[in-house]
């Protein structure tokens, strides 16, 4: 009824209004400007908003100008007044102005022939040359390895991030060293030895085959068993000879060696982090302490000391005549020191485990080993993911601290071609260092982008 | 039961395996010398960029090697920096040091160190550079000096700079590369190290000609080979191969003539190439020992030029490294 | 056969799979492992000195030192001199060393960091992106490469050492051989200056607490900061002219003429920050306000929106949402990260190693431990001084962190 009528109305609209753009001054540049930059300063309606206004102004634009001139100096640099291009062979002439001895006419900025000639030792230090594809190798099989657990979707992730974890580490050990390691036949079969029969002995003792104390204990002495296998197997693959000619440590170096280290330190800190987690939160109190005091001793003091400590005092706490690779130490060092950080990741992933899940695997009936290996562990650890990716990515910045006792990782072996005579010119070191902290830079800032979209990924709560 | 003594004796192999026999029994054991260097000093210890050992001390390594196996190439090297040297020798890490390593009698007699002989008379010269204007060390007070922490460099320049009551600022690194880049920046007035570091070190400058090494020379550093004490057989063959080079030279044999030289009659010709007396077996070598080394590596001579003499980089002249007869301190005991 | 094995060994079979005596066997076992583990090294440690004849023991600590340590503030404080000062000053020179760069380089980490982390959440997109720019890129570059670079461009691009960049006019400079300042003399008096200064302090916090008290029963705050700055500024003035101003400065001299080298900043005039000392703090700093910066974006982000906007409904300014809100929360998730940045930052200032920068670890476990050569007493050392600072740094931010959880109910 009413219907009817309040559509003969006159003052009634019979269409919608005509849809208006939005102010000129609210989109676009202009729009984004005023939102995002104008509207701290702007106000000037009192005297303490105007005088915030005009600090807000003064901040912006002067930030603004530092910011802008630093990367014009850094284009100028890298590009602008860059030497490119060395055509004959002058080395460190091309990159020097006449009166310092050389052909430029102004001063340059970075020397990129002398990157260019230097690149084969930046990523694989001294390795013989013909050698390379060992290492290209290696590489390859890291960057496929890492981009099939990293694809979501890709198939056999499981058996891949296995492989990765445990015949990778070996294969690329052979590859890189070429195998042919000297040990002593009798060791290597010691420990293959007494791992087979210690994991029988774990084996039947679980099936109650060899008396009561081997029925209770059965589980702990299959793993030890296990262990010694392992060490048994891994030297005695590393001992065969593939035909490849051995490369000692000493000629690794570059890229090649600040991963070997990291990669090294990760995977060696993964396990004994795990083990020292648990100790930390054991019920058994020689455990908790130790465990605490391992933690507290590591993390109390600087890598460089450690790094001293392993390279100077390891050879008097063990038995004379005792042969050790120096790069070896160096990653016992590393191992050590990022075990005890490692630890406080996966305690913080422990922690986070609710304490329904304890008693839920209590009441189903299992014991405290099986309730870590089943139910804590597999969550605990899914969530320090991302935790683990950080120690990575500071244990990865860390290994340019080797170069203090004299191994040449990416940074060494960049600071030591700056001793060449054949391209010192005033810009060398600067050139040197971009290339570092570029390389350096892009491998952490990828790998904490993965990190933080992990920790989006397992974050379920509020957002704002 | 059973069980167990088997586990025990396979680790008895395992261990009797690792204990330390003889140096001499163990290095022909795993048939190679090991051999610590330093980590890069020109014309002394320093890899190419294929990764190549070459240097003096280098050389004398190959020369070991050259008399234990008849094989120069018998020899593996480890770079050590100056803290580590000692504990990797006296923790049998490596067989022999030679990094140019001063002998002095500190590390003679407390360090369970022995000094198999001089390979280089070396003192610790300063190098300025030119448009200070400065021609003598005594002209340098209130320098900024730049040094590598070893162990004798600073103490010596202190002491120096005290006793001529001049005033000096010492900026200390920890590692060389870094003492060369702040010297040629600019940070230090003078840069300190072993003379022929400093010829060395030199050649790492922007502009070598730009600089000079000043005429003073405020300390003595005889450079010598290292061994543990306590092995008086590794001792000896360490000793009689540096004299057999220094022999060598003064005898007038080198690895061009050596095989001619064999079939000499002179009798101490005869004794030194090894065709006559046993000097070899009784150091438990092989009777030819110096002539593989001469052979092989070379005489002191030859070593000597082709890493430090004038015709290298590293431009130094013989001076108290020349032979006892060419007016030098070179002088190696006879072998007889 | 459960029931034989059962009547076996019925006691062994208990204590077997009694979870206490289970526990007490393995801490047994493991705890003896650990002594084996410790004897065995012990007593390879010792085989190997009386085989090497090593001196050991402490007596090194007594010897003279004979060689210069670089101009530091612990060089200063100690008034070490080469051929005087014992092994034992050098260890106090490099641990005073250690801690003065450490303790500056928290304090300027902080600041930059809080701004950084402020600004990376400020609305306007440039002061912003800045911010992530800084952080992103100092965070992911290794220290000691930024330690190299910032000594680098200092060493090639200041001025030479007879020339300098002038900071403050005449009253000092920048050359590559440092940062030359006016050095202050506290004449007699000025220990009464101080004390003032203290007073007002304590005065302050008398007052503040009066004016809560005031405020609490009256609804009105006092007269606020003109009464701090009283308190602060103006009784310390007053006693500091009433003693006919008891500090003078020591202005650093700039010398053009005679011998080369006497030319640039004579020593011994001013007080100078050296050129490793500068390069080592500025990249200290930058590194860890990068993680700073994100502890404290965290921090605010953390603080649940609605507490801003409940602030909002009680009509507080945006000012105040911030002072009395938003901050002291966020200062509780704050405050525990920051303690292993300023654990983190002390360790780090061990690379002073690389640019000759005279910290413990360089002077003491590198200079004095290749001449003495002890490496099992020296390291021992350096480590221990690290353990205890760290300690007492994680105890003294504990304690802040008890302080600022107890406004909490």
């Amino acid at each position: 009824m009413t219907n009817q009528t309040s559509r003969d109305i006159a003052y009634l609209r019979t269409e919608d209004a005509p849809v208006l753009p939005p102010p000129v001054d609210s989109i676009g540049l202009i729009g984004w400007f005023k939102k995002n930059i104008l509207s701290s300063m702007n106000d000037f309606s009192s005297f303490g908003a105007a005088v915030s206004s005009v600090f807000y102004a003064v901040l912006t634009f002067g930030l603004l100008y530092i910011g802008l001139s630093l990367l014009w100096g850094l284009f100028d640099f890298t590009v602008l007044s860059a030497v490119f291009n060395d055509p004959e062979g002058l080395k460190r002439g091309v990159c020097t102005t006449v009166a310092q001895g050389g052909v430029a006419e102004n001063a340059v900025g970075a020397c990129w022939p002398y990157v260019k000639a230097k690149w084969q030792l930046f990523v694989y230090g001294r390795y013989p040359a013909e050698e390379l594809w060992r290492v290209d190798l290696v590489f390859i099989m890291l960057a496929v390895g890492i981009l099939w657990l990293i694809w979501e979707k890709a198939p056999f992730r499981k058996w891949v991030g296995l492989f990765m974890l445990t015949a990778y580490p070996v294969i690329a050990l052979i590859l890189l060293g070429g195998g042919k390691a000297d040990y002593e036949q009798s060791t290597v079969g010691f420990f293959l030895i007494a791992g087979a029969l210690f994991y029988l002995a774990g084996v039947l003792g679980l099936r109650d085959k060899l008396g009561e104390v081997l029925l209770a204990f059965g589980g702990g002495v299959k793993v030890f068993g296990i262990a010694l296998l392992v060490i048994g197997l891994v030297m005695l693959f590393l001992s065969f000879d593939y035909g490849l000619e051995k490369v000692a440590t000493d000629r690794w170096g570059g890229l090649m060696l600040t991963l070997v280290v990291a990669l090294t330190g990760i995977v060696a800190s993964l396990p004994i982090g795990i083990v020292l987690a648990l100790g930390r939160r054991s019920k058994l109190p020689l455990f908790r302490v130790l465990s605490v005091a391992y933690i507290e001793f590591w993390r109390g003091v600087p890598l460089i000391s450690v790094l001293f400590m392993s390279s100077v005092m390891l050879p008097l706490f063990l038995p004379e005549g005792t042969d050790f690779d120096k790069l070896l130490r160096a990653l016992i060092g590393v191992a050590l020191f990022s075990s005890a950080y490692m630890a406080e990741v996966v305690r913080g992933g422990l922690q986070a485990i609710s304490k329904g899940q304890y008693e839920g695997a209590q009441a189903l009936g299992l014991n405290a080993n099986q309730t870590n290996k089943m139910i804590i562990l597999p969550q605990a650890l899914k969530i320090v993911i991302p935790g683990i990716v950080n120690t990575f990515i500071g244990l990865f910045k860390d290994t340019t601290l080797v170069l203090i006792i004299g191994l040449f990782d990416l940074l060494g072996i960049i600071q030591n071609t700056f001793a060449d005579a054949n391209w010192a010119t005033p810009t060398t070191s600067m050139t040197g260092y971009l290339v570092a902290g570029f390389i350096f830079w892009l491998f952490c800032f990828g790998m904490s982008r993965y990190s933080i979209f992990l920790e989006d990924k397992l974050h379920t709560g509020h957002k704002r | 039961m059973k069980l167990k003594q088997t586990i025990l004796a396979i680790a008895g192999v395992a261990l009797a395996g690792s204990l330390q026999a003889a140096t001499l029994d163990d290095v022909k054991a795993k048939g190679h010398v090991q051999c610590g260097v330093s980590q890069g000093l020109p014309g002394f210890s320093n890899t190419d960029d294929a990764g190549n050992w070459t240097g003096i001390d280098v050389d004398y390594c190959r020369a070991m090697a050259a008399a234990i196996f008849g094989d120069a190439s018998k020899v593996k090297f480890t770079p050590l920096s100056a803290k580590e040297r000692f504990t990797a020798l006296s923790s049998g890490e490596i067989d022999v040091l030679s990094r140019n390593t001063t002998w002095t009698m500190t590390r003679d007699t407390q360090l369970g160190l022995n000094f198999a002989g001089v390979l280089y008379y070396d003192g610790q010269g300063m190098m300025v550079p030119r448009e200070l204007g400065v021609t003598s060390a005594k002209e340098l007070d209130g320098a900024a000096i730049c040094v590598n922490t070893g162990t004798t460099t600073e103490l010596n320049i202190t002491d120096y700079f005290k006793s001529n009551g001049m005033s000096f600022e010492l900026v200390a690194f920890e590692k060389s590369d870094e003492v060369v880049k702040a010297y040629d920046s600019g940070r230090c007035n003078v840069f300190t190290t072993d003379r022929s570091g400093v010829a060395a070190e030199r050649l790492k400058l922007t502009n070598p000609n730009d600089h000079m090494v000043l005429p003073e020379i405020i300390s003595k550093e005889p450079l010598g080979p290292v061994v543990r004490q306590g092995d008086d057989q590794w001792f000896n063959i360490a000793k009689w191969t540096l004299n057999a080079m220094i022999n060598a030279e003064e005898m007038g044999v080198d690895s061009g003539n050596v095989a001619d030289m064999m079939k000499s009659e002179d009798p101490s010709m005869q004794r030194l190439l090894g065709t006559s007396g046993d000097f070899g077996k009784e150091i438990g070598l092989e009777n030819n020992w110096a002539a593989n080394i001469i052979g092989m590596v070379g005489n002191y001579k030859e070593i000597y030029e082709k890493n430090v003499g004038p015709d290298t980089p590293l431009k130094l002249q013989r001076g108290v490294n020349a032979l006892w007869k060419s007016g030098g301190i070179l002088y190696a005991p006879p072998i007889r | 056969m459960q029931d034989a094995s059962s009547k076996g060994s019925s006691v062994l079979t208990k204590l077997l799979y009694n979870s206490t005596w289970r526990g007490w066997l393995f801490q047994a076992l493991v705890l003896l492992a650990v002594i084996a583990f410790f004897v065995w090294i012990i007593g390879n440690t010792v085989d190997n000195l009386q085989r090497l004849d090593k001196k050991t023991g402490f007596g090194f600590l007594d010897q003279i030192a004979g060689f210069q340590i670089l101009t530091s503030p612990g060089v200063s404080f100690m008034g070490y001199e080469a051929g005087v000062s014992t092994y034992l000053d050098v260890f106090w020179v490099g641990v005073i060393n250690t801690i003065m760069v450490a303790f500056i380089g928290i304090i300027a980490a902080t600041i930059l960091g809080f701004m950084m982390g402020i600004m990376r959440l400020s609305k306007n997109s440039i002061i912003s992106a800045i911010a992530t720019v800084y952080v992103e890129i100092f965070r992911n570059v290794p220290l000691l490469l930024q330690i190299l670079f910032w000594y680098s461009v200092m060493i090639t691009t200041l001025p030479a050492k007879r020339d300098q960049l002038s900071v403050f006019g005449d009253l000092g400079g920048l050359n590559k051989t440092g940062l030359y300042m006016p050095q202050p003399i506290f004449a007699d008096g000025f220990g009464y200056v101080a004390l003032a200064f203290l007073v007002g302090l304590v005065g302050c916090w008398l007052y503040s607490k009066m004016a809560t008290g005031i405020q609490h029963r009256t609804g009105k705050r006092p007269m606020g900061w003109p009464v701090y700055l009283l308190l602060l500024i103006g009784v310390p003035l007053a006693v500091f002219f009433l003693l006919d101003r008891p500090l003078s400065w020591d202005i650093p001299v700039f010398n053009n003429e005679g011998p080369i080298l006497k030319r640039g900043f004579e020593r011994e005039t001013g007080m100078v920050l050296k050129p490793e000392f500068l390069a080592l703090w500025i990249a200290l700093s930058v590194y860890t306000a990068s993680f700073i910066a994100e502890n404290v974006r965290s921090g605010i982000l953390a603080v649940a929106h609605g507490q801003t906007e409940a602030s909002q409904a009680l009509g507080l300014r945006a000012g105040l949402i911030q002072r009395l809100v938003v901050i002291p929360q966020a200062m509780r998730v704050i405050v525990p990260p920051l303690t292993s940045q300023y654990l983190n930052l002390t360790k780090n200032s061990s690379l002073a190693v690389a640019i000759a920068y005279p910290d413990i670890v360089s002077v003491f476990a590198g200079t004095a431990l290749n001449v003495l050569g002890q490496e099992i007493e020296m390291i021992f050392m350096m480590m221990m001084v690290y353990l205890i600072l760290s300690l007492s740094t994680s105890l003294f931010m504990n304690w802040f962190n008890g302080k600022i959880k107890l406004v909490e109910r």
